[in-house]
């Protein structure tokens, strides 16, 4: 069906883009307003994390159409930034290595259906998710 | 995208029009306090109506609000959060912890008013 889409992420006005984006990609697809929050609101948090931790990456959106009719939407954050020394630290509730509340990550992964993180210290971060309609 | 701030008696309505960025929110922070020094404002306002997500930042940056504002002896008052909205919020571990909320700008006045006679 639709094709991927790619939003450059530099500022905290391409955060606000980012996950309009998302919204509008996600309402497309069919997801109710409700969950099209959800995942506005994890693509703001990962968004984000990109601005602050690596100052630029991209945020990429996958609409999928699986067997049986399942329908859904992952969506790939990355960065070639500092990456991340501990990732299960990184994960937990409450871990910020920048006095913020620590909840983007383990927030991230309760918003979305499916989570997984791949960094490497000096190479970057990529943050992959995915939300199945209901 | 700047936040109107109208000055009704002695309360200060903040009301969101539209997503906001990172630099608008913390522009917003310091505007309240300014103008909640300036009128010596009994309470703030802030509607969220229009707010598309309330992530992280966003939380933190209004829970900041109300705790600057309460050392000038003010209350906040978080008004319009929509359903959908919060219910994000509480998937991603945020709450509002002490910042009383109410469902519309009337009720939001209407606890300022009652908070004030209860003090006085
Ligand atoms: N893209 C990234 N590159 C490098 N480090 C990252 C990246 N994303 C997250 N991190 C690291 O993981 C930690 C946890 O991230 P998380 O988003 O959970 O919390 P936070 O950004 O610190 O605070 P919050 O998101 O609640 O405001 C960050 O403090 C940072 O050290
Ligand atoms: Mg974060």
């Amino acid at each position: 069906m639709s094709a991927e889409t790619q939003i450059l992420v530099m500022s905290d006005r391409d955060v606000v883009a980012a996950r309009q984006q998302g919204r509008a990609l996600a309402l497309e697809a069919g997801f109710s307003a409700s969950e099209a929050t959800l995942i506005a609101t994890a693509i703001s948090e990962l968004a984000r994390n990109i601005v602050s931790y690596a100052h630029q990456g991209t945020v990429t959106f996958k609409p999928l159409n699986g067997h049986g009719g399942a329908v859904g939407l992952t969506i790939v954050a990355a960065d070639s930034g500092p990456g991340i020394r501990d990732v299960s630290q990184a994960l937990r509730d409450g871990y910020s290595s920048s006095g913020g509340l620590g909840l983007g990550l383990p927030g991230v992964k309760r918003l979305m259906d499916e989570f997984e993180i791949a960094s490497r210290l000096g190479s970057g971060t990529t943050v992959t998710v995915t939300k199945w309609r209901t | 995208m700047q936040v109107p701030i109208l000055k009704q008696g002695d309360v200060l309505i903040a009301t969101i029009q539209a997503a906001l960025s990172d630099a608008d929110l913390l522009e917003l922070r310091s505007a309240l306090v300014q103008q909640v020094v300036r009128f010596r404002s009994a309470g703030v306002i802030v509607d969220v109506t229009a707010m598309d997500v309330m992530d992280s930042f966003a939380s933190r940056t209004l829970l900041e609000i109300s705790h600057m504002i309460r050392l000038r002896g003010a209350d906040t008052v978080i008004v319009g959060i929509q359903p959908e909205v919060a219910f994000a919020m509480v998937q991603l571990g945020l709450t509002l912890e002490d910042i009383p909320t109410a469902l519309d700008l009337e009720e939001g006045l209407a606890y300022l008013q009652h908070r004030s006679r209860t003090i006085n």
